[in-house]
């Protein structure tokens, strides 16, 4: 069942992340919908495990569907990577440099910020 | 067309569930987040190496969009890096967090570029 889970989520993960970089479509050759699909992921999957370590009440299936399954899959690495790899490729070293060190910053900030997120959620509902 | 993506992405989700658990088990005593470091590497390599050949028409889209898109899209994940990266500073690792960021866009880059070429 842990496996099914896992694969349902990475199933509807795939798609969304597809569907969204279809939509936010690129003029000047800069991956901004990888971007913000990982910015996004890093911010909600921090979210929900830290969520999950503070109140446990979803089953071991749900969360491996959510978390690893759906957001897992919806962003990725390869894609920055050959991203990357392209922007140099086509000459456009400066975006891959501005590419590469964004991911990075804002995804870690993003991550952090999602797990503080959690806490004050946390806090909000004890006083309630 | 896109089940092909949605397909391409369980498989690749599976992959990196059942080998990132191979992974836990054996380096279980080890803080540093082995198991992802290994997928988002070797993920970028077959991606890079999948770039070339549907740049240069030797795989179909239907082949990009099933391999590429789906499989190697979600075997590799950015997230749970970001996450694991966020774990490692809040508890302190600071060093490990460091090397974990480090070596993980380096490697990735660098064997994608790898798979790009050859």
């Amino acid at each position: 069942m842990k496996l099914i889970s896992v694969m349902l989520g990475g199933f509807f993960g795939a798609i969304a992340r597809y569907s969204i970089g279809e939509w936010i479509q690129t003029s000047n050759g800069f991956p901004i919908g990888t971007l913000l699909i990982n910015l996004l992921g890093c911010f909600l999957l921090s979210w929900f495990l830290t969520f999950l370590t503070v109140k446990k009440h979803l089953s071991a299936e749900f969360t491996l569907f959510i978390g690893t399954g759906f957001i897992g899959s919806f962003t990725t690495f390869s894609t920055f990577s050959v991203e990357t790899i392209l922007l140099f490729q086509n000459g456009l070293a400066v975006y891959g440099v501005i590419y590469i060190l964004v991911s990075i910053i804002l995804g870690l900030m993003f991550a952090y910020l999602g797990s503080k997120f959690a806490y004050i959620n946390e806090e909000k509902g004890e006083t309630q | 067309m896109i089940w092909l993506i949605g397909i391409g992405g369980s498989i690749g989700a599976a992959a990196r569930y059942l080998l990132g658990n191979l992974i836990f088990t054996k380096k279980k005593h080890s803080p540093f987040p082995f198991g992802t470091w290994v997928i988002n590497i070797t993920g970028s390599l077959l991606l890079g190496l999948l770039a070339n050949l549907h740049q240069s028409n030797d795989i179909n889209d239907g082949v990009w969009l099933f391999v590429g898109v789906g499989f190697c899209g979600a075997y590799t994940t950015f997230s749970t890096f970001g996450y694991e990266t966020i774990t490692l500073l809040q508890s302190n690792k600071k060093f490990l967090a460091g090397i974990y960021v480090i070596t993980s866009v380096i490697l990735s880059i660098t064997t994608a570029a790898i798979g790009f070429i050859i």
